[in-house]
């Protein structure tokens, strides 16, 4: 067997190796051990999402990989790696404090394992059916797991989550049926009609007018996942109420899945001349999202809130680049969800062990962070000036070309978009302000972290703002040209 | 197709959104779950019929999920559920019966034009189905809107559900029809477990300011 056949097979490693070790992980009851046997998984599954870049696998007629999904499966494997380094220095932190109980953490160990499994299915399907289960397994999932404090208010945000995402849900499914019945005439009753490569080749002979409603249900349902203003009511609720690694997973790496549902049938609408444009949707979704969510983070007051606002901020950017469309804009909208996904969860990382060392999540009993815990509050500011846009981290270039494409073809667009930018920045500095520096504020334990995932996180965004691999960028501008 | 096929088949379908309106006006949640027991028969029955003539035997699965689950396991439960959390008495305040009907048949209409105008070139069954399941999906997200009891949303999002599989059921030659029948019924009874275990009554539009900047860990 050569390496790139071997490597073929690993496009079932991905949904297998997650698959087994969910399994493996109910059974277990050993929680240190089982802390362990989830890194272990994602490890193999990296092993496993980093060989797709050397393969060519045939598309089947349920999975198949290309040039743009690698690209989500990559991302997605390496932050589920380094989440679950996180994820075993902070469960074990709560299970001493008692907020979690053994069996808990045997659940969440589980259902993580789940997600990864939803996640990658989601990405590496071919079929828009299997797909829309996937997200819908990840958004059950999800709503476990933000539920699994059991506080009132842990409660009351998943069964938000949990409305809000199933009529998301509910919409998408209902736009997959029609993008089926435009379909079926041309391609025929039966599973092709819902193979996404089948679709794309045909798709110029399709009923533009059903397609057009259908991508209206879709925007509007993907998008509730996605988290687009004003359909992003379950987000800050989710995120803040659940564990820190269920909030770094849901903004680095949910979002972007729904995100890349939605430009899977952008790509199907782009195939038909006469179909709606999917663009300005997008694009006005996007810039909704950013403007709202810019406002919205003057007046938090809870950390993990705050961040989960400044997601909504970010992925209405990335919206935006995506709906604009053409090599540059995609190019930075590939970009910026990379970096967004990295800083983010490297922020979430910091403040995961900040919550615990503080034993709150309130700013206002926050304080000093740089003076009574050094690393953590360094590693804060270094992820927050990163995802506020300053030079000259990852996010500043991405978001420096994202308005510089803009610029170039609708001036109008790029001033609301710098408009949101800056409101957003200087909503992250006053607070981070707040929680760095000043007089050291509220309790001060002990931290017992693992910096080494925040710092990897950081130091990739930092190296990407300084100097982009030839390769990397081909490897985007490859893809960027796939989205159309 | 035979013209006594595609009229039984637009009855069922015509039903269904009937029913639907029905559901908007019940004050009660008892009427309400004995209603929406009679919106999963409705669609049981239609399901089933479309199985028939569309010579698609796996459709039966769908239909007898319906029937089982959907029209007596889960009526059953929320029944007992209900008396449990001891708000089998409360009477709702539904937004008016006038101004909910007025909105259900606006939303009606809403889909009949959109739904017939788009699918011009379909078939006349699929194209009313659709219109159809649009209109029943619209009606549920009507019921979940105007309710604050968390079981009578359900209710509504469990009816909403129920247009979707008549949608995927009218397309014809749909694969995962089954599959994904299945994936709701987990969903629904996930959320039914949810409201039992967690005994959560209330939506959250609640007007104790308190509890909701609590909730939203706004409060200094």
């Amino acid at each position: 067997m050569t390496l790139a056949a071997l490597a073929a097979d690993a496009q079932l490693g991905v949904l297998v190796i997650p698959a087994i070790a969910a399994a493996l992980l109910a059974a277990l009851p050993n929680y240190r051990a089982t802390a362990r046997l989830n890194v272990l998984a994602t490890t193999l599954t990296l092993i496993c999402a980093l060989s797709l870049l050397i393969a060519k696998p045939e598309p089947g007629s349920y999975v198949f990989v290309d040039d743009l999904n690698k690209t989500f499966i990559v991302l997605t494997a390496f932050v589920g790696w380094t989440t679950s380094i996180f994820s075993a220095s902070y469960i074990s932190h709560e299970l001493d404090i008692g907020r979690l109980t053994p069996p808990s953490v045997r659940f969440y160990h589980a259902m993580y394992q789940v997600l990864m499994f939803a996640m990658n299915l989601a990405l590496i399907a071919n079929n828009i059916g299997v797909m829309w289960v996937a997200i819908e397994i990840a958004t059950l999932t999800t709503v476990m797991m933000v539920g699994i404090y059991r506080t009132h208010e842990a409660l009351e945000a998943a069964w938000k989550y949990f409305i809000l995402g199933s009529v998301g849900i509910a919409l998408a499914l209902f736009g997959t049926i029609l993008v089926y019945m435009a379909a079926r005439p041309i391609v025929g009753e039966g599973l092709n009609a819902m193979v996404w490569s089948v679709l794309v080749t045909r798709a110029g002979a399709f009923d533009p007018a059903l397609l057009d409603v259908a991508f209206v249900f879709l925007l509007l349902g993907y998008g509730t996942k996605v988290g687009l203003a004003p359909l992003h009511a379950w987000l800050p609720d989710a995120h803040a109420e659940g564990p820190t690694p269920i909030s770094a997973v849901l903004s680095g790496l949910l979002l972007n899945v729904a995100l890349y549902a939605l430009l899977r049938f952008k790509i199907l609408l782009a195939a038909n001349s006469a179909a709606l444009a999917p663009g300005p949707l997008m694009v006005a979704l996007g810039l909704i999202s950013l403007v709202f969510a810019a406002f919205m983070l003057y007046r938090r007051r809870d950390i993990k809130r705050l961040f989960a606002y400044s997601s909504i901020e970010h992925m209405g950017i990335i919206t935006f680049a995506f709906g604009m469309g053409g090599a540059l804009a995609n190019f930075a909208g590939l970009l910026h969800m990379t970096m967004h996904s990295l800083t983010k969860s490297a922020i979430f990382f910091a403040v995961g062990h900040i919550a615990q060392v503080k034993g709150t999540q309130r700013i206002s009993d926050m304080g000093g962070l740089t003076a009574t815990h050094p690393v953590l509050g360094w590693g804060l500011i270094l992820g927050v000036v990163a995802i506020a846009g300053l030079p000259p981290l990852g996010i500043f270039m991405s978001e420096f070309l994202v308005v510089s494409s803009t610029f170039a073809r609708a001036p109008l667009l790029a001033l609301i978009l710098v408009f949101g930018i800056l409101v957003a920045f200087g909503a992250l500095l006053l607070r981070l302000d707040n929680i760095a520096f000043g007089e050291p504020r509220g309790e001060a334990g002990k931290a017992q972290a693992s910096y080494a995932p925040m710092f990897t996180h950081l130091a990739l965004v930092f190296a990407a703002g300084i100097y982009m691999p030839p390769a990397l960028v081909a490897w985007f501008q490859n893809v960027a040209g796939l989205l159309g | 197709m035979s013209s006594l096929a595609f009229d039984i088949a637009h009855l069922l379908a015509g039903s269904l959104v009937l029913v639907s309106f029905l559901e908007l006006y019940q004050d009660r949640l008892y009427s309400l779950l004995n209603v929406y027991a009679v919106h999963a028969l409705v669609l049981a029955a239609s399901v089933a019929w479309q199985a028939f003539i569309q010579d698609a035997p796996h459709l039966y699965v769908t239909a007898i999920i319906a029937l089982v689950f959907k029209a007596i396991v889960i009526p059953v439960t929320l029944h007992r559920l209900i008396v449990r959390l001891g708000i089998h008495r409360e009477i709702e305040t539904v937004v008016g019966v006038g101004p909910a009907m007025l909105a259900g048949m606006g939303l009606v209409a809403l889909s009949m034009v959109v739904m017939l105008r788009v699918t011009q070139g379909a078939d006349p069954l699929a194209r009313e189905d659709l219109a159809f399941a649009l209109s029943v999906v619209l009606l549920g997200l009507l019921v979940m809107v105007t309710r604050r009891n968390a079981v009578s949303q359900v209710v509504g999002f469990m009816s909403l559900e129920n247009g979707l599989v008549l949608a995927a059921t009218g397309a014809k030659g749909m694969p995962l029809v089954v599959e994904i029948s299945v994936a709701f019924s987990i969903l629904i009874a996930f959320i039914v477990i949810g409201i039992f275990l967690f005994r959560i009554r209330e939506r959250f539009d609640t007007i104790d300011i308190q509890a909701l900047d609590r909730f939203r860990g706004e409060r200094q």
